[in-house]
């Protein structure tokens, strides 16, 4: 029982960190029906924006008071990019078939890996990532279940973003206008919603998350790398679509079932197949199937395009 | 009478295929003046580029003295200008008030919540369900929610795109009694109808729209009784 236990806390941390990723693509796609593969990489940046923000400006402190402002660091770092990459190589393709905003975020993915690995002082190898008080550091016990200081910050935080936004969807003026644009981008127009603007939102929101997110896997794993948004974008992109992609809740439910389901894989699943070696081929069958047996996801609901 | 909007050679293309072939028409304040012709002839595709949402080819569109061709519609709206699209177009998954608050969204005055209530009343329907999703509201009800929804943004031009479109006879004359109410209130209407009959009536002027081009023009009255209209459009010998 406590193995399970303990499982269900190792899927529940790694499941936010794909539902907070996750989030972005699935925000983006219901409001541009586009699949932002570059996404991983604003992730990556986010990590690398806390680090600069932490050498720049606290280098040597390990204090709980700079994890706000290397949150930040990477937030503002993540949006930026992620801003720039939709008004530079999207937006001038609003219009143009869905193969060529595809092929273009596949392109700004290798880009942005390149970018960080050459321009980031020593980014040619894994950088270690700042170790900080109470949130890094020895883990502790809870009946029989180990619990990691840093998986409290990757659900906590999943936690507070997704009041945040649920709060900001549901409750504001521009989160009404996001509503409308996903369901209607025409008539949202003739309501006086400036639609470049809501869709620019709507990246800064995925990217802001994502940073978040890029700040909670440098402190889980204490070191962060060029590469490191590649796997870890691809498996929210499949969080995403397993949620059912256009549908946030979706986002974050497809998040903790994949991460629950890897490691329940890891754990319990028997011979050859089990163990941590498995475990990508266990989450992307989980896909398949979905895929298989209900496509629009867990939580969507529908998969019809728009007329 | 002053004209409100300006409508001036507009010539309007989807690629190679022309929908709208250099057509000019006025609309005078208070009026209520309606575009009428069959299928394809451009009825739509005139309201949309007047909106913003498609950019003609040439021509002009001047609403108030202002030219508004190739401003984008977000800001025609803010200008005064509300177009209640063809099928209605209500955001199914939203209620029915969070519909009507998207049509006061350009605004920033404190009066959203006066006129919606104002919307209550002219469609106490709406107020009775304000919380229930648009969508599983009747087509007649739907296009109530599109005309209080449109009126939420206190235009001082409504434009609506085939109201009566798949609606009863009895919910067709609530809504063009509730155009009548709106002009009565000082809201200048141009309004597209495939319901010939219905919307001369009620028309102070009207303009017959042929593939392309404007046809036939005059008072409500006059089309009402002349012979080519109808011939053509009510369907009498």
């Amino acid at each position: 029982m406590d193995l399970f236990l303990q499982q269900l806390l190792n899927g529940l941390t790694l499941g936010s960190l794909y539902a907070l990723i996750a989030v972005g693509y699935t925000v983006v796609y219901g409001i541009v029906q586009l699949i932002n593969f570059a996404h991983g990489e604003v992730f990556m940046i986010g990590a690398f924006g806390a680090l600069a923000t932490w050498t720049v400006l606290f280098k040597g402190q390990t204090g709980l008071w700079v994890l706000p402002f290397m949150v930040l660091g990477a937030v503002l770092v993540s949006v930026l990019v992620a801003v720039v990459m939709e008004r530079v190589a999207y937006r001038p393709l609003r219009h143009a078939p869905r193969l060529a905003p595809l092929i273009t975020a596949i392109g700004i993915s290798v880009f942005l890996q390149e970018a960080v690995r050459l321009w980031y002082p020593g980014a040619k190898s894994a950088l270690p990532f700042p170790q900080i008080d109470l949130v890094t550091g020895a883990a502790f016990q809870v009946g029989g279940i180990t619990v990691r200081r840093s998986a409290l910050f990757v659900i906590g935080s999943l936690v507070v973003c997704a009041v945040v936004l649920w709060f900001f969807i549901n409750r504001t003026k521009m989160g009404r206008g996001m509503l409308a644009v996903s369901q209607d981008p025409d008539t949202a127009r003739l309501m006086g919603i400036n639609v470049d603007r809501i869709i620019m939102v709507a990246f800064a929101i995925g990217a802001a998350l994502a940073g978040i997110a890029g700040v909670a896997q440098g402190l889980q794993n204490s070191n962060i790398d060029f590469y490191m948004g590649f796997l870890a974008g691809l498996k929210a992109f499949t969080a995403a679509v397993l949620g059912g992609i256009g549908n946030i809740y979706g986002a974050v439910v497809g998040g903790l079932v994949l991460g629950i389901v890897e490691a329940m894989a890891v754990q319990f699943i028997p011979g050859t197949f089990g163990g941590s070696p498995w475990k990508d081929v266990w989450a992307f069958a989980l896909l398949i199937i979905v895929l298989v047996f209900r496509p629009q996801g867990i939580m969507g609901a529908r998969v019809v395009d728009r007329a | 009478m002053s004209a409100i909007l300006e409508v001036n050679d507009l010539r309007v293309a989807y690629g190679k295929i022309e929908a709208v072939k250099e057509i000019s028409f006025s609309v005078g304040q208070g009026e209520v003046v309606c575009l009428i012709g069959t299928n394809g002839a451009g009825k739509t595709t005139t309201l949309r580029t007047i909106s913003g949402l498609i950019r003609p080819v040439s021509g002009q569109v001047i609403f108030q003295g202002q030219r508004i061709d190739g401003v984008p519609a977000h800001e025609i709206v803010t200008m005064g200008l509300a177009h209640s699209p063809e099928g209605r177009r209500i955001f199914p998954r939203l209620t029915v008030e969070e519909n009507l608050l998207l049509g006061a969204f350009s605004r920033t005055d404190n009066g959203v919540k006066d006129d919606l209530q104002g919307a209550y009343e002219l469609f106490p329907i709406l107020g009775e369900r304000s919380r229930q999703p648009a969508g599983t509201f009747s087509g007649g009800e739907q296009q109530m929610l599109a005309m209080g929804r449109a009126m939420m943004s206190r235009p001082k031009l409504l434009m609506l795109d085939e109201p009566s479109m798949g609606l009863s006879p009895l919910m067709m004359q609530k809504i063009m009694s509730t155009v009548k109410t709106l002009q009565a209130q000082g809201t200048t209407i141009l309004l597209v109808e495939q319901n010939a009959r219905a919307a001369l009536k009620l028309a102070d002027k009207g303009y017959v729209l042929e593939v392309g081009h404007i046809v036939l023009e005059g008072t409500g009255h006059d089309l009402l009784h002349s012979d080519a209209v109808r011939k053509a459009y009510l369907g009498e010998d």
